[in-house]
């Protein structure tokens, strides 16, 4: 039997008296009382290193659970699914980048971009509907994001620069359409000017496929770009920051 | 099957690491398979050349030496069974036919056997096979010679050369018969016997070479020549060994017993298949050594496989969390390892066959030529398939422990990206 996911929910993702903690009885990293994100709102979501942008990702993607409190993400109670129908959720509906060291370095760029069909087929099969094929898919996304050059495609991935390792997680990120993109500090390895042109791209994306966008780092300049601003640290001070 | 094809990429990926693994893997499952396979042939080649045989009389002593010296040419037979007991056993009732021999000399190595013509009519090898000839016809002049195929081969000689006899066996002789030289007249097709490495002479032949000799020493002042010899009495006086046919099983051990209680000389009666079951028993404890030892080959082999997957673990930490991100589940990240250690061992196991498979066809006539085994490369039989299974699940099993430390460390980890 499959979780019948609602990907018209709206708001997306709604977050009632969070609270996560490694082990029980040490103090949460994280608090939240509420929190909801509508479809299409790009979220930025700040906190000091440590203060728990990572852990409220997480909790979003389903790779953790919470310690009390309610994560729902489109329409499903994220802490009442097993850790497999978290993960196929995850699969199916929510592209991630990370800070740094996105790629497989022993996959190729389009290997590395239709990752997410290898696990969801449900995203194999909206690629393929709306390019034909996901490698189709892989290299419209790639030259929409200026990395359409053949050449660049078919270098090995640790070759790549770090703005274009990054594009490349985004690619992977859009594969198939989900309706949610995490992202933890995509940035921060990035200068000034990549950074901005960066957001732009990513902004762009989000905006053709109505994309919900939550973007967690400690660069409060990028904030204005971003329709909300979230400080975690007004709700949850960093006391088991390690 | 997403995750195979990612395993397999991973494995290219390390090569360098993985081939020595996959080397170490593969020598090991050809030496374990190599040893398995030397030992199902050798029996096999054994027991094909006893074909038929029901009895091998020869003088007392043990039965192992008797087998090894009558009918593989190993050893050298210490006494020999006077021509009258040759004619009272085959003269017996039961018995259907005989082949007398007489060993003892060479021929640059190869030994000389002494018969006569039942020999080309009742010895039998493989499933009931009879001798055929490549080329010319058994002996029928005094000094015609009949040679096994290997004989022939190695030593390059066709019909109508002529050969030497040396008195004794072995490479390093000191006398030769070479006032009396043979004439080839025959030559036989192979058969995977130590017949190949035989150089067939008549019973009278011996006779006659060796009728100015006494006591393995040509007597002195005395010479008599080939030609003077063929006027003489030229009836043995004793021969080395006799293989019996009965004319019914039944018969065996009433025939076995008159051999054994003959009261003229002291004389031995072995059953073939005894006998090689004798064989194997000595044999076996040293091919079990050699099994167990190839065994922890193996094992050593996989604990190179399971040190390389644990080592590579930890910095393999980034590209879990990569994995987990795009929807892999922990059963996933757990396959993967699996999936890199079975394709290791399968690509070794493979690669080990493929090896053992190249030594086989080199050794193949290298064995036939000095040892006189016929080595048949066949597909693997039931046992070795076993022995590849087993290998197998083992090198599946060596991936479940790295296997479940990604799966608790991917578990643990989550989405951070511990370096």
């Amino acid at each position: 039997m499959r979780t019948a996911v609602d990907t018209t929910a709206d708001p997306v993702i709604r977050l009632a008296k969070l609270a996560f903690r490694w082990r029980t009885g040490t103090a949460a990293v994280l608090r939240l009382d509420r929190l909801e994100i509508r479809r299409g709102e790009r979220v930025f979501v700040s906190a000091p290193s440590g203060g728990g942008k990572t852990t409220l990702l997480g909790l979003l993607a389903g790779v953790i659970a919470p310690t009390e409190g309610t994560v729902e993400v489109l329409g499903q109670r994220m802490e009442r699914l097993s850790g497999a129908r978290r993960d196929r959720l995850r699969a199916d509906h929510i592209g991630y980048v990370f800070q740094l060291f996105n790629l497989i370095p022993y996959l190729s760029v389009i290997d590395n971009v239709t990752l997410p069909g290898r696990f969801s087929r449900r995203r194999r099969t909206r690629a393929a509907t709306r390019t034909g094929s996901p490698e189709a898919e892989a290299r419209r996304l790639l030259a929409h994001l200026d990395l359409g050059d053949d050449g660049l495609v078919r270098r090995p991935v640790t070759q790549l620069s770090v703005g274009q390792q990054q594009r490349v997680a985004v690619a992977r990120a859009l594969m198939g359409s989900p309706e949610i993109l995490l992202a933890d500090e995509p940035t921060s390895a990035l200068d000034a000017d990549r950074r901005e042109a960066f957001l732009t791209l990513l902004f762009d994306e989000c905006a053709a496929t109505n994309l919900t966008l939550i973007l967690a780092s400690h660069d409060h300049t990028l904030a204005s770009r971003f329709d909300r601003a979230i400080a975690l640290q007004d709700v949850a001070p960093a006391a088991a920051a390690t | 099957m997403a995750i195979l094809s990612l395993a397999w990429k991973s494995l290219l990926n390390r090569r360098a690491t993985l081939f020595v693994t996959l080397c170490s893997i593969a020598l090991s499952v050809a030496l374990l398979i190599g040893i398995e396979r030397l030992r199902i042939e050798t029996r096999t080649s054994f027991t094909q050349t006893v074909s038929g045989i029901d009895l091998i009389v020869g003088a007392r002593g043990g039965s192992l030496p008797l087998l090894l010296y009558s009918v593989f040419r190993i050893g050298q037979p210490t006494n020999n069974l006077s021509w009258e007991s040759y004619l009272d056993l085959a003269d017996h009732p039961r018995v259907a036919w005989t082949i007398p021999l007489s060993l003892g000399d060479s021929h640059r190595g190869h030994p000389v056997l002494g018969t006569n013509q039942d020999y080309f009519t009742h010895y039998r090898y493989g499933h009931g096979r009879p001798l055929a000839f490549a080329a010319g016809k058994p002996f029928a002049d005094l000094y015609d010679a009949v040679l096994g195929a290997e004989v022939a081969r190695a030593l390059g000689y066709g019909l109508g050369d002529e050969i030497i006899v040396a008195h004794g066996l072995g490479e390093a002789v000191f006398a030769r018969h070479d006032d009396k030289p043979f004439r080839v007249v025959g030559i036989l097709a192979r058969t995977g016997t130590p017949v190949d490495q035989t150089v067939h002479v008549s019973l009278e032949a011996i006779e006659a070479i060796h009728i100015d000799w006494q006591g393995g020493a040509p007597i002195p002042g005395l010479t008599i020549s080939a030609e003077e010899a063929r006027a003489m009495d030229l009836t043995p006086r004793a021969i080395t060994a006799v293989l019996v046919g009965l004319d019914s099983r039944i018969a065996t051990f009433r025939v076995q017993r008159f051999v054994n209680e003959y009261r003229q000389e002291p004389l031995l009666a072995i059953l073939p298949g005894v006998a090689l079951a004798e064989l194997w028993t000595v044999i076996g404890v040293g091919e079990r050594a050699l099994l167990v030892v190839a065994g922890f080959v193996v094992l050593v082999g996989l604990f190179g496989l399971l040190t390389v997957l644990l080592t590579s673990l930890n910095e393999r930490r980034r590209e879990m969390a990569i994995l987990r991100s795009v929807g892999a589940r922990p059963g996933h990240v757990f396959a993967l390892i699996v999936g890199e250690a079975g394709l290791v061992t399968l690509l070794g196991t493979l690669l080990g066959m493929a090896l053992l498979y190249g030594l086989l066809f080199i050794a193949q006539p290298l064995v036939a030529a000095h040892l006189g085994l016929h080595l048949a490369i066949g597909w693997p039989a039931a046992r070795e398939a076993a022995w590849l299974a087993l290998i197998l699940t083992a090198g599946l099993a060596t991936g479940l422990i790295p296997a479940y430390r990604a799966y608790r460390t991917s578990l643990a980890d989550g989405l951070t990206m511990r370096l």
